[in-house]
């Protein structure tokens, strides 16, 4: 082969780079998620916490049809336990820091909810 | 080595058919840790099949009478103090001939053209505004109340030219700086979006009576209009009451002892 010292150095130098994702993240710390400061006066979300972790959003979506649609205003939990459904008035006020709950979250994961443009975050955190 | 049709197709086969197989538990586990949502209406909410207003306006004779009820609204519902033309109305007062301008008759009397009239919402039985918005962001509940969802309101203000009473607002500008103290238990509304009155819905449901009418104490009256015993069915009967607009026919359902 011509100039094979060349194209096999290059190669290795290629494949380094190219699978650098594979063996960095081998030798790198396991990823953890970010720390959230939870309630410490409440030990029970409305819904488990795995459900709430990836169902918010809907959760909050049919609150909203519900309250402003059809009137029904109390959202009745999958344990038999009965909340207000709303945003400021059930969710903000166990999860009263915005900036360490909501955000962190939303911050690692690049999302963006335009909630806070009309429902007003606890007094403190803004 | 050398594989048959036969032997690749069997292989395939199994490996599909496993595949399907593990999908589908994991579909299974996830729709049993689903959760499944139920909800219902406040033991306390105040029902009705048509809500109605009666504002007596004989009553409201000084600045202080229609203030209160004016800052009652302002402060349950975050309404932005914006001065000029971009200023956001639920509830206003204004001259009887822009209240009434269906009625032409040029001698009448002095008194009542010189009082001032409480404007609102309406929440108009044929609702024109709820007819033209293309996003359904303005409804029409089964109460009578003609109700916002501002996650839907794309700012277009169709409504706003559908609405022959004036009685909607746009947000030209983020109306929080303009808020004085912002209550915690009512959202406050974004930029580009139409707001108006919603008969204090919230209120309501919650077994309460309208901001403005607690605070009228008495000068507002607030109930079923189709319920013929109903404290507005008896004002409407022994008084003479005007609506705004009638050739129009929204029907409104807010009625002015005159």
């Amino acid at each position: 082969m011509y100039n094979s010292k060349y194209v096999i150095s290059g190669l290795v130098i290629f494949l380094a780079v190219f699978s650098y994702p594979f063996w960095g993240n081998l030798a790198s710390k396991d990823y953890t998620g970010p720390k959230l400061s939870l309630p410490t006066d409440q030990k029970q979300c409305i819904e488990p916490v795995e459900f709430m972790r990836s169902q918010h959003m809907t959760l909050l979506n049919q609150w909203r049809d519900s309250a402003l649609r059809e009137g029904k205003r109390v959202y009745v939990a999958s344990n038999g336990a009965t909340w207000d459904a709303s945003l400021q008035k059930t969710c903000m006020s166990c999860h009263t820091n915005k900036a360490e709950f909501c955000d962190t979250c939303h911050l690692e994961n690049a999302v963006e909810p335009y909630c806070w443009t009309c429902h007003v975050p606890p007094k403190g955190n803004e | 080595m050398k594989r048959s049709r036969r032997q690749f197709l069997k292989v395939a086969s199994l490996s599909v058919a496993g595949l399907g197989a593990q999908l589908a538990a994991g579909g299974m586990t996830k729709a049993a840790a689903a959760v499944k949502p139920s909800y219902k209406e406040d033991a306390l909410a105040l029902k009705a099949k048509r809500w109605a207003m009666v504002i007596d306006t004989r009553e409201f004779t000084s600045k202080e009478d229609f203030d209160a009820c004016i800052n009652a609204c302002n402060t349950a519902h975050n309404i932005p103090h914006i001065p000029g033309k971009t200023e956001i109305k639920w509830i206003w007062k204004d001259a009887y001939e822009h209240t009434f301008t269906d009625t032409t008759n040029k001698y009448q009397s002095k008194e009542i053209e010189d009082r001032e009239y409480f404007m609102l919402c309406n929440h108009c039985e044929n609702p024109p505004c709820v007819r033209v918005c293309p996003t359904q962001a303005t409804y029409k509940l089964e109460s009578g109340i003609v109700a916002m969802d501002y996650h839907r309101c794309i700012g277009c203000r169709f409504c706003m030219a559908g609405c022959p009473f004036g009685a909607r607002s746009f947000n030209f500008t983020d109306p929080r700086p303009y808020i004085k103290e912002v209550n915690p238990k009512f959202p406050t509304r974004m930029i580009g979006v139409v707001e108006k009155c919603n008969f204090c819905v919230e209120r309501l449901d919650a077994g309460k009576l309208p901001a403005c009418v607690e605070a009228a104490q008495g000068k507002i009256h607030f109930g079923d209009l189709s319920d013929p015993e109903s404290e507005v069915r008896k004002l409407l009967e022994e008084n003479f009451t005007l609506r705004r607009k009638p050739s129009l026919g929204t029907e409104p359902g807010v009625f002015y002892i005159i």
